[in-house]
């Protein structure tokens, strides 16, 4: 049980890291997969961030009061990296939104089996 | 000197910028500095080649940080040898491009050229970096550029790079993930440094979980059998320009990154001995050489059958990964510039018949080798070296894989390099025999689509893109020639920690 409490908040990433890939590989509507990936993206931003978690630090800025003494700060490195992978990710997704609009103007549709079934026919 | 790791990509990144708002101004303007930067990044990159032979490894720490906490930039042998290639193939494509880009894409020029830059600016760094997350930014970057690149294509072309987006996403996280795992056992991101600690760590299920994590998010980037799925219709459905530039380098790059992953940052015997990576990926490699294989020759439209060579090619580096031992892996590392320069000039050369004849059935080809005899010449010899006939570039690849299988005692790959060299005889005879039979006369029912005075009136590609296909037809061959002192150069110094 106390294993289990003390790393719950990883249990929960797992969990959603699941749900991301579930959207991705198994729902039809592409837009569903987009937030299927957006979801499996955010879990890993959460990963990264529960482990730098640290109770009773404060924010990485040098205090007279507080010394020099790293356990009372916190480790600014994993923030710094999910700040870039968070741009990197709402580029990701912005790109996907655009294809999307071009696949629904040139099929009229965002079922992936209406899609290729079209795309089939067409040509 | 000591800036060449940083100029690279740096150079490329500030073309793609300019050259972005040069183009909205005038097209033209756009394109003459993706030609000037990328052209300067290939001359940085050949300094750099000269700079390490003579001096050893250079290394840049960006903005003066000292690693382990900053970002370094490594130019070792290895990653000269990637730089030069991908700059290489990039300034080569950027001379073919306007013609093409203009006849299959029309009005979308000013943000192509600006694309192609950032694209060889997110492969160069990822080439270049010595930091493991670093190394994900730039890939991301390469994937994204790539993404616009391809799907600029016709109109099937958004769905097909949809699904390589969302494979490319999933791949991408997996490799994260790993950074993550690896970072929070090890404490730091910079290679050399995660090289010391990890030893230490051989045991800890965290490292074993990043390691499996990463190669299957690079794995899933490299179209490593079976997570290939998506490469066939994107580079199917893409422009020429597109397939040419991104099927040569795009997959090479994270197969690179797997390399520098077992020799650099996990040691080698990590991977042979604690954890049976390696193994794993010359069996999936197997898989892939024989379904890519396989499946190109069923193919009729002559970019779909290079597409499904592609996957076949790419497994012959993993092959050499699977090998593990140093003579395996320097064939490996060479065939990703021998299949760089084969594919390259092969979907060059679809582009050359697609504008002049609009053609992509490989059945309508008949006539085409006197009808473009310069540009078909050129087909022969990268069709001769994708079989692997020496003394082309390909045969000294599947040499030195075939003398890596007789080191390791693996018959089974042995058997599977000959094999699949036969399947591509197929393949490519196929497409010779076809293209310099007599042209049918035009009254032929459905073949032959135009008509009046031979069935092909277009002629001769014009010279933008005859020269650069033809240079890299040479360049075939004289990487052919030549490729011992690549080997032992370049690549002898690059596969040293698996002498050990």
């Amino acid at each position: 049980m106390e294993f289990f409490i003390g790393r719950y908040s990883y249990y929960l990433i797992a969990a959603l890291l699941v749900v991301g890939l579930y959207g991705i590989t198994w729902k039809r509507n592409m837009l569903k997969k987009v937030i299927g990936m957006t979801v499996f993206q955010t879990a890993i931003y959460l990963f990264f961030i529960q482990g730098a978690t640290k109770i009773g630090a404060t924010i990485p800025i040098y205090d007279p009061e507080l010394g020099l003494d790293p356990v009372d700060y916190l480790n600014p490195l994993p923030h710094v990296m999910i700040l870039t992978a968070i741009v990197v990710g709402v580029a990701v997704t912005g790109i996907a939104l655009a294809l999307l609009l071009r696949i629904q103007r040139a099929y009229g549709s965002l079922d992936e089996g209406t899609v290729i079934r079209k795309m089939r026919e067409g040509r | 000197m000591s800036q060449i790791p940083a100029l690279i990509p740096g150079t490329l990144l500030f073309t793609a910028f300019a050259a972005l708002f040069a183009g909205l101004i005038r097209v033209s303007w756009g394109y003459a500095l993706t030609v000037l930067g990328i052209g300067t990044s290939f001359v940085i990159s050949l300094m750099g080649v000269s700079a390490v032979l003579q001096e050893g490894e250079l290394r840049y720490h960006l903005g003066g940080w000292q690693p382990p906490l900053g970002i370094e930039w490594v130019l070792d042998p290895l990653s000269a040898f990637m730089v030069t290639l991908i700059t290489g193939i990039g300034f080569t494509v950027i001379v073919y491009a306007p013609r093409s880009i203009r006849f299959e894409t029309p009005g979308k020029e000013g943000f192509f050229y600006p694309s192609i830059a950032l694209l060889l600016a997110g492969l160069a760094g990822v080439s270049l970096t010595g930091d493991v997350f670093n190394l994900y930014i730039f890939i991301e970057i390469a994937a994204l550029a790539a993404y616009a690149l391809l799907a600029v294509g016709d109109r099937r072309a958004p769905v097909a790079v949809f699904r390589y987006l969302i494979f490319g996403a999933v791949g991408g996280g997996f490799y994260l993930l790993g950074v993550g795992f690896l970072y929070y056992s090890a404490g730091t991101l910079n290679m050399a440094d995660l090289a010391e600690r990890i030893p230490e760590l051989y045991q800890s299920r965290s490292v074993i979980a990043a390691a499996v994590l990463m190669v299957t998010g690079l794995g899933l980037k490299m179209a490593l059998f079976p997570m290939h799925l998506w490469l066939p219709d994107v580079y199917n459905f893409a422009p020429s320009v597109s397939a040419g530039l991104i099927a040569p380098i795009m997959t090479k790059v994270s197969a690179y990154a797997i390399v520098r992953l077992f020799l650099d940052v996990f040691h080698p015997s990590f991977f042979v001995e604690t954890l049976p990576i390696t193994t794993l990926v010359g069996w999936l490699a197997v898989g892939g050489i024989l379904v890519g294989s396989i499946l190109a020759i069923a193919q009729s439209d002559f970019r779909r059958m290079l597409a499904y060579s592609s996957v076949g090619q790419i497994s012959y580096v993993a092959l050499g990964i699977g090998l593990a031992n140093p003579i395996g892996l320097i064939g490996g590392l060479l065939h990703i510039v021998n299949h760089a320069l084969m594919k390259g000039c092969l979907f060059l050369i679809g582009g050359n018949v697609r504008l002049r004849t609009g053609l992509v059935e490989i059945p309508r080809f008949a006539g085409l080798g006197r009808a473009m005899p310069w540009t078909m010449v050129a087909f022969t010899v990268a069709a001769l070296a994708m079989v692997g006939i020496p003394p082309t570039a390909g045969f000294f690849s599947k040499y030195y894989l075939l003398l890596g299988s007789v080191d390791a005692g693996n018959w089974i790959f042995f058997a599977v390099i000959i094999v699949s060299s036969l399947l591509s005889a197929i393949y490519f005879f196929r497409v010779l025999e076809m293209v310099y039979r007599e042209a049918p006369e035009s009254a032929e029912g459905e073949g032959g689509g135009s008509d009046g005075g031979g069935a092909h009136p277009g002629g001769e590609a014009p010279a933008s893109m005859l020269v650069p296909v033809l240079a890299l037809a040479v360049a075939i061959l004289l990487v052919g020639i030549f490729n011992v002192v690549i080997v032992d150069r370049l690549l002898e110094p690059a596969v040293a920690p698996l002498a050990e």
